[in-house]
């Protein structure tokens, strides 16, 4: 059985600006990293490869330097990295990107049967957590958004049952097999790279896959098959908070005021 | 009267054989060791060797270490006489009567008074170890009180005696023309009645005593804690030449290997450290972490090492793996994870050891292994390398924000030709909020003295310090490499560092990529300053009041910058520091290096709590310290105590407000 896991390569939001003239996004000069939720589907992709023995292919939509990301799965123990990168691909909404991602699953289901696939559960540069559930309505397979553990995989009765991460809550839920699951970063610890499998992943084969490949409809996918266009990107203006006390003279007064407040709107889970 | 040749000879040929082949068997495992250049330039390893082997330099400084000055050069010159007397047991010919007389004479007198004081001393090393023995004297596996220290020292008193008594008994028969070259032994013929008919049995005796005491010596030497007789000499001249003994380059290829996972993946040297050994306890008495409960000691690594060695040796000889696992749960011949992670490469061990064993990067060695061989560390490391990498910082903070410290100030960036130094601010001093106060200070306190001074900004990358100590040498290399390109690509060649761990590593460490620095720490260059007379302190009174001076070990230990720091607190505030009760060399850890500053301190007493209680002892207002990390943990650690009135200042920070109190 095959295991995939989406992965994508993001700009290291923490270094993202916003241009304050133009409200463009500065990304000269921003390093990319590996999305951080998709490093813990990777992480648990390995976990199902090292119990049950499965294969885990790690496929990722990008452009030619989206590479890096593939290498970096590769070298965390996955056994197949597929680059889906064609100008065709480009300027793609949530909905464009799933349509490749599926169409590429499938392709490796006819060679190994799919069991599971797993995404982040979102990516921190869109943040629209539509990719995952995407893929899977266009495969058909159940989708199990938010899990935060993995209960148990019965390969027997072909079924799945995981924990998923609500606000305030745990819901518990199962799901026959083929199954795509979002994962949040409570899920697992991930692993780190031996100095030996980094350095076989440098070498290692990253397989590229174009549209002469995937053979989708042009007009279904990148920028023409995306109703989504974005007309605008802006910081909100933050509006300003309430100010108490001077900040200064009474701490142990504005200590309380800050515990009752966050008491009052329930940020304390006491 | 002696004993027939024909009945000692062999006795003699079978010691002797025995030994060879427990030598050769020992010592040919040292050769499984992976290879290490250790015979370089030897002069200064002479030198070495004459000061801390002959001249016992680390055994005097501990006071017990007088006695075993006495015993170890007593040893050297009673060798000449048991060589006289197993020579002379095989050939009667052979005898130091053969010397011109006066030497013959003085050797004699030599022997009856170094016998004397050998006897003194090894009756104060029965009482050290049965009446007022230090807890340091005890390992896990060793005890002082174990039957095998008492043998020794038995042997020994063993020799004097039958040394002594037989020459007494044939003085007494007056068979000896050089009695009056024998004080002792002279004397003590006097208790003997003169020829008396018992006496040529008793120098027979005693012969035969001294005979098997010596040749049981023999053969038990190579088995026992005592082979550092034979061993710790030459470790003193195999010493590592460069202090701070920092760790080595890994080559980076496929089908390398790691760190050190098994025995024989250490070096040579490593091993023969092992074997030099003497289970004298110094490191673990200097050690932080022995002190506060951890289960590392450094002795104790090192004793682990040769008993694994010992243990899995035949196998490795064999071509076959070893069954006792170097690293792995708690019993003797292996090392536990919790040791290995509990070092801050403090350098205290290195500088304890009589016989320069090189204990911290042997724990190094073993980090990498388990980080770049089995992925294994502490939880908490995962975030800092993660960090590391991405953002080349240990906070993970973006990379854009490391100068954002410069708000407060005009700062000049570095322009070869145009400003003289570098100003490495680091990631503490870039990023840390507490810290980015003594960067201001530091850079005012530069202004105000004319230096010339630039700083890379956004474009500073980190020294990569805490990774090279935690056995990430991996990512370590790629930053050494990444800076080292940008220190040439940039001309630097003058560098102010604000952390002393910034200051080893590119002093140091980046040596070892061909980069050659003048690195200097803030103290240094400011104390320079100040005897230029380039700063005006004034005599101003700070509000700073008693001060105690914590010394960082990677300003002082490990790069010997001592006085400065001291010299530049007291031209600001007229007095000098008090001293913490263990400072300068022996100063004790704040608990943050070699990486533990991410990492959680879970076993025992916390370090900087141990080191906190000692600086209180002295009831200081202000502890001063001159590391970032130091900082925290002396910050953190009164704060624990209840003693947060007690301020902690960098040493650029006192003077910056020295400089304010004489503007004022």
């Amino acid at each position: 059985m095959l295991v995939v896991v989406c992965v994508k390569q993001v700009p290291d939001t923490t270094q993202v600006q916003i241009d304050p003239v133009t409200n463009t996004l500065i990304r000269e000069g921003v390093p990319f990293i590996v999305n951080p939720y998709d490093t813990h589907a990777v992480e648990e992709a390995l976990k199902l490869k090292d119990h049950f023995g499965f294969r885990v292919a790690a496929i990722s939509m990008g452009p030619p330097n989206a590479e890096a990301t593939l290498r970096k799965a590769l070298a965390l123990g996955v056994d197949r990295a597929i680059l889906l990168s064609d100008r065709a691909f480009g300027g793609a909404d949530t909905l464009a990107t799933s349509k490749v991602l599926a169409a590429a699953i499938e392709l490796l289901a006819q060679e190994e049967e799919v069991g599971v696939v797993i995404c982040g559960k979102q990516t921190i540069d869109g943040d629209t957590a539509q990719v995952g559930p995407g893929i899977a309505t266009r495969l058909d397979f159940c989708q199990l958004t938010l899990v935060d553990r993995v209960e148990e995989l019965d390969l027997s009765q072909r079924k799945i049952r995981v924990r998923r991460k609500l606000e305030g809550r745990h819901e518990e839920v199962e799901a026959p097999l083929p199954v795509l699951l979002t994962v949040v970063r409570e899920l697992n610890r991930p692993r780190y790279p031996s100095v030996s499998m980094r350095l076989d992943a440098a070498d290692a084969q990253v397989e590229l896959w174009d549209n002469s490949v995937l053979q989708l409809d042009v007009n279904s996918i990148g920028l023409k098959g995306s109703p989504t266009w974005v007309s605008r990107i802006f910081s909100p203006q933050r509006s300003l908070g309430e100010m108490l006390g001077d900040g200064v003279s009474d701490p142990e007064g504005a200590a309380q005021l800050l515990i009752d407040k966050m008491l009052e709107k329930d940020l304390l889970a006491l | 009267m002696m004993p027939h040749p024909a009945l000692f000879t062999p006795l003699l040929v079978a010691s002797l054989a025995f030994f060879c082949w427990s030598v050769y068997r020992r010592f040919s495992l040292v050769l499984l060791g992976q290879p290490e250049q250790r015979l370089d330039q030897p002069l200064r390893r002479l030198q070495e060797m004459l000061v801390y082997a002959f001249g016992q330099l680390r055994v005097i400084r501990k006071p017990f270490g007088l006695n075993h000055f006495v015993i170890f050069w007593s040893f050297l010159i009673l060798a000449v006489a048991n060589g006289e007397f197993l020579l002379n047991g095989v050939f009667q010919s052979v005898r130091l009567e053969l010397l011109p007389q006066w030497a013959h004479h003085a050797l004699l007198t030599a022997f009856d008074l170094v016998s004397v004081l050998t006897l003194a001393a090894i009756a104060f090393s029965f009482c050290r170890r049965i009446f007022f023995k230090p807890p340091y004297l005890d390992s896990l596996y060793v005890k002082a009180r174990s039957p095998e220290a008492f043998l020794i020292l038995s042997f020994i008193a063993l020799l004097m005696v039958a040394y002594l008594g037989m020459h007494a008994a044939i003085i007494a028969q007056g068979g000896e023309p050089a009695a009056s070259a024998m004080p002792v032994s002279r004397m003590l013929a006097g208790l003997f009645a003169p020829n008396a008919p018992y006496l040529a049995a008793l120098t027979l005796s005693l012969w035969w005593l001294h005979a098997a005491v010596l040749l049981a010596f023999i053969c038990f030497l190579p088995h026992s804690k005592h082979m550092h007789i034979l061993t710790a000499i030459p470790n003193c001249y195999l010493a590592s030449l460069d202090w701070p003994n920092t760790q080595p380059r890994e080559h980076f290829a496929k089908g390398e290997l790691y760190g050190v996972g098994s025995v024989e993946r250490f070096t040579w040297k490593d091993l023969f450290d092992s074997y030099s050994c003497t289970e004298c306890g110094r490191c673990q008495d200097a050690c932080p972490a022995t002190n506060t409960g951890k289960p590392l000691n450094p002795r104790q690594i090192v004793h682990a090492i040769k008993v694994n060695l010992l243990e899995n040796g035949p196998a490795l000889r064999e071509g076959r793996k070893g069954t006792l696992p170097l690293i792995g749960p708690e019993g003797e011949g292996t090392n536990t994870e919790d040791a290995i992670w509990a070092c801050t490469t403090c350098g205290a061990c290195m500088q304890a050891c009589p016989v320069l064993i090189e204990q911290m990067p042997k724990i190094v060695k073993m980090r990498r292994h388990l980080v770049e061989t089995e992925s294994r560390f502490p939880e908490e490391l995962l975030n800092l390398f993660e960090n590391m990498e991405q953002r080349s910082n240990p906070w993970g903070i973006a990379p854009g924000e490391r100068s954002k410290w410069v708000s407060t100030m005009p700062v000049r960036p570095f322009v070869a030709g145009e400003t003289e130094y570098l100003l490495y601010v680091g990631c503490a001093g870039s990023f840390d909020s507490r810290a980015k106060q003594v960067t201001v200070a530091l850079a005012t306190v530069l202004n105000a003295a004319g230096v010339s001074w630039g700083i890379l900004g956004k474009d500073e990358k980190c020294c990569g310090d805490s990774l090279r100590r935690l056995g990430n040498e991996f990512v370590f290399d790629r930053m050494a490499r990444e800076n080292v390109e940008l220190f040439r690509e940039r001309g630097v060649a003058k560098v102010i560092t604000l952390c002393p761990h910034c200051l080893t590593t590119l002093k140091n460490d980046y040596r070892q990529y061909g980069l050659e620095l003048e690195v200097m720490h803030h103290t240094e260059l400011i104390a320079g300053l100040l005897q230029d007379g380039r700063l005006e302190l004034g005599n101003a009174e700070l509000a700073l009041g008693k001060i105690s001076y914590h010394d960082p070990c990677y300003l002082g230990r490990h790069n010997g910058v001592f006085d400065a720091p001291r010299a530049l607190i007291e031209a600001a505030t007229g007095q000098a520091p008090q001293e913490l009760g263990r400072h300068r060399e022996n100063s004790f850890c704040c608990g943050a290096g070699g990486g533990r500053m991410w990492m959680e301190e879970f076993i025992g007493d916390r370090v900087n709590h141990t080191r906190v209680d000692e600086a209180l002892l002295g009831a200081p207002d202000t502890v001063c310290v001159a590391c970032p990390y130091c900082m925290t943990m002396m910050e953190d650690g009164l704060k624990d105590r209840g003693a947060g009135q007690v301020r902690v200042r960098d040493v650029a920070e006192v003077l910056a407000e020295a400089l304010r109190a004489a503007k004022a």
